[in-house]
């Protein structure tokens, strides 16, 4: 369970987004003026086949309340299949996280193309609002159990 | 190599919690190859121990060290020694071999096993590692083709297969196993040397494996 | 009566009742008697009630399909104490070979006069699945070792069968079986291994129960183009299946065992699964009996033993000869 204090309204997420086409929608997004919650922080990598396990964990122990990671669809990676890797990995970061307390849906892989701008937005919005009803049943289980739980 | 698989988290929390500060130490040989000691799984341990002790509110700080080795004292060195030092255990990522070098070099640091060591294999792709050595102290496989009927038979038979072999899967674990037994055939087949396995082996001396007792090996020539 | 095989030897092994009705050229018939999964010697005397004879011989199993269940000697000698002639069997999964030439001398003094020597089932596949497996020696060396122990009068590590240098030697004399399965793969080689049991000293083989004749007529080629069966006195297994289920179940949870679609068909178009279970039964008995080679059959009814009389009696393999 988090630390209750801890958390807050905006949460805190961190979005890994390929060059190519997730950054690039997130970019569109902004030039179309397409809004999208502000809270997300948007780490751009060559391809969503850099992210290794340990960067989604190491981003959940500096203080990541979600983190998500988008990349192209299925079929169009500009390094083939960098994005086919990535899911792997985030399944697999989703056990280690679950084993480590936290609830697995705190992180997503998400693809999207370059030209999909509207869809990096409703994404984003909707992972945020995501992680926002996770605080919330946790803050209210943490109350109903008058403590924070220790193991 | 020695292939060895992480013990689940739990398992280490629990070890981890009785102290303040606790040392991964990994290993970067057989367990860096198999992908469950190396300084990246120590990495991936050292993060998700950071985020559980957070969920749960203990107070437990985290270091990391990974050495060449565990096997060797040579790479037991004073960086290392420095690490092990301020920290108040250990939870080795070695194999169960350098899990107890690690204790044997720190006799007065707890040192707890990181991973559950499982047998001699090979890669047979990356991510599947599979059996092939049971260390029996006395190889024969210059009479099976090459296929080690000690490791990879299920019951060991020296004269197989037994009558569970089907379409060359191995009774016990049809899915994952295949049937040592069909692999000597096939393979003895193919060296044109089917009549060698109408020989009746006979029994195995098993003294010279794990059965006969804990085993040494010394070469009085190059003792220093 | 079909042609059997050649009588072996004139000299006998070890005297069983098995032995003399084989060595006859009797068509022979031995059972099967599961020993309890507990220390209740009811349930022994009622199995053997309905065995006793009608077969020349009865398999007593040891942990059968890795489940633990009374030992094969003591199960064995209280099959005998009822009027039964039993064939103990030895699995390599439990014991080594102290223990099994130790129980191999013990059974000897008690009376028992067959060994079965197996492999034995993987103790994945029973209910002690953590248990450390033994497997010391395989089947093949198993039957050298009693073999040895028989002729040579010798334990496996060359000693004498005899208590003290002056002491007399008492080896044990048995009459040595091993199992065989012409329904495994590789199918060239099963005929191999029957020689290799063969050499390594089986007087007679009990073979997995049969479904697949077509097969087995095969087999039973490969056998009499080596000669094999003018060495060992071969016994053919038949197991009557019960119903549709048990057909099903034996297709595809035994490994190693074949059942084709067209036996599955007849059962399941049978206004009685059961009687025409037992009337393939007794067609296949009939078969086997014609072909060359074949010395017996074994008849593996499991948890049906009651049903045996009756499918012995329709097959005209009854009564049993007196010898």
């Amino acid at each position: 369970m988090s630390q209750v204090s801890e958390m807050t309204d905006e949460p805190n997420i961190i979005a890994f987004c390929c060059h190519y086409c997730a950054f690039t929608a997130a970019d569109l997004a902004g030039t179309m003026r397409q809004q999208y919650a502000p809270n997300i922080r948007i780490v751009r990598l060559p391809c969503t086949g850099k992210v290794d396990v340990n960067l989604i964990l190491r981003a959940f122990v500096e203080g990541a309340e979600g983190v998500m990671v988008a990349g192209c669809e299925i079929g169009s990676c500009h390094f083939i299949d960098g994005n086919v890797r990535a899911r792997k990995r985030v399944a697999h970061a989703k056990t280690l996280i679950q084993e480590a307390g936290l609830d697995p849906e705190r992180l997503e892989m998400f693809h999207i193309a370059a030209s999909q701008g509207p869809l990096f937005a409703r994404t984003a919005n909707e992972f945020t609002e995501r992680i926002k009803g996770l605080n919330a049943k946790e803050k209210a289980s943490a109350k109903s159990q008058g403590e924070v739980c220790a193991v | 190599m020695i292939v060895a698989e992480r013990k689940p988290l739990e398992e280490l929390y629990a070890h981890a919690k009785k102290h303040k500060k606790v040392l991964f130490l990994g290993c970067g040989t057989c367990v860096t190859v198999c992908m469950a000691g190396g300084e990246k799984e120590v990495g991936i341990l050292a993060s998700q121990m950071e985020i559980a002790a957070r969920e749960r509110g203990d107070d437990i700080a985290v270091t990391e060290h990974t050495i060449t080795r565990q096997c060797d004292s040579e790479f037991f060195d004073e960086a290392t020694a420095r690490k092990v030092e301020e920290a108040d255990a250990i939870i080795s990522l070695g194999c169960g071999v350098g899990v107890q070098f690690c204790a044997e070099r720190f006799p007065d640091k707890p040192v707890y096993p990181g991973l559950n060591t499982k047998f001699y294999g090979a890669t047979l792709e990356q991510g599947v590692w599979a059996e092939r050595c049971a260390g029996c102290g006395e190889c024969v496989l210059d009479k099976f083709g090459g296929v080690c009927p000690v490791a990879r038979c299920s019951k060991s038979l020296l004269n197989g297969p037994c009558g569970g072999s089907s379409e060359g899967r191995c009774e016990v674990d049809p899915d994952n196993v295949e049937c040592a037994w069909q692999l000597i055939h096939d393979r003895m087949e193919k060296l044109g040397r089917l009549d060698e396995l109408e020989e009746n082996q006979p029994m195995k001396d098993w003294s010279t494996s794990r059965d006969g007792g804990p085993r040494k090996v010394t070469r009085e020539d190059v003792r220093l | 009566m079909s042609e059997t095989a050649a009588v072996i030897e004139p000299k006998e092994k070890s005297g069983s009742r098995l032995e003399r009705i084989l060595n006859s050229g009797q068509f022979a018939v031995t059972g099967e008697l599961g020993p309890p999964k507990s220390a209740d010697v009811e349930i022994i005397k009622t199995k053997a009630g309905y065995l006793k004879g009608i077969v020349d011989a009865v398999n007593i199993t040891d942990n059968q399909t890795a489940i633990v269940r009374m030992s094969s000697i003591a199960a064995g000698l209280l099959a005998m104490q009822h009027g039964l002639e039993p064939v103990i069997q030895i699995t390599c999964r439990d014991r080594n070979r102290l223990a099994m030439q130790s129980d191999l001398l013990g059974a000897y003094a008690l009376g028992i006069r067959n060994v079965l020597c197996l492999s034995g089932d993987h103790q994945r596949f029973g209910n002690h699945p953590t248990a450390k497996n033994v497997y010391d020696i395989d089947s093949i060396q198993l039957l050298s070792m009693v073999r040895k122990m028989r002729d040579e009068k010798q334990f496996a590590c060359g000693d004498e069968i005899r208590n003290t240098k002056k002491s007399p030697i008492v080896e044990p004399r048995m009459f040595i079986g091993a199992a065989a399965n012409p329904f495994g793969d590789p199918f060239a080689f099963r005929v191999v291994r029957l020689a290799k049991k063969v050499k390594a000293g089986a007087d007679f083989i009990q073979t997995q129960c049969i479904y697949d004749m077509d097969r087995f007529k095969r087999w039973m080629e490969g056998v009499r183009n080596r000669g094999l069966h003018e060495q060992v006195y071969i016994l053919a297994g038949i197991t009557p299946l019960k119903s549709v289920k048990m057909a099903e179940y034996m297709r595809d949870a035994v490994a190693g065992l074949i059942v084709p679609d067209d036996l599955i068909k007849r059962l399941q178009s049978a206004k009685d699964a059961k009687e025409e279970g037992e009337k393939i039964a007794v067609e296949q008995i009939n078969e086997v009996r014609e072909m060359p080679g074949v010395s017996g059959v074994h008849i593996m009814a499991i948890e049906a033993e009651q049903s045996v009389p009756g499918l012995l009696e329709k097959a005209g393999l009854l009564p049993r000869p007196t010898l």
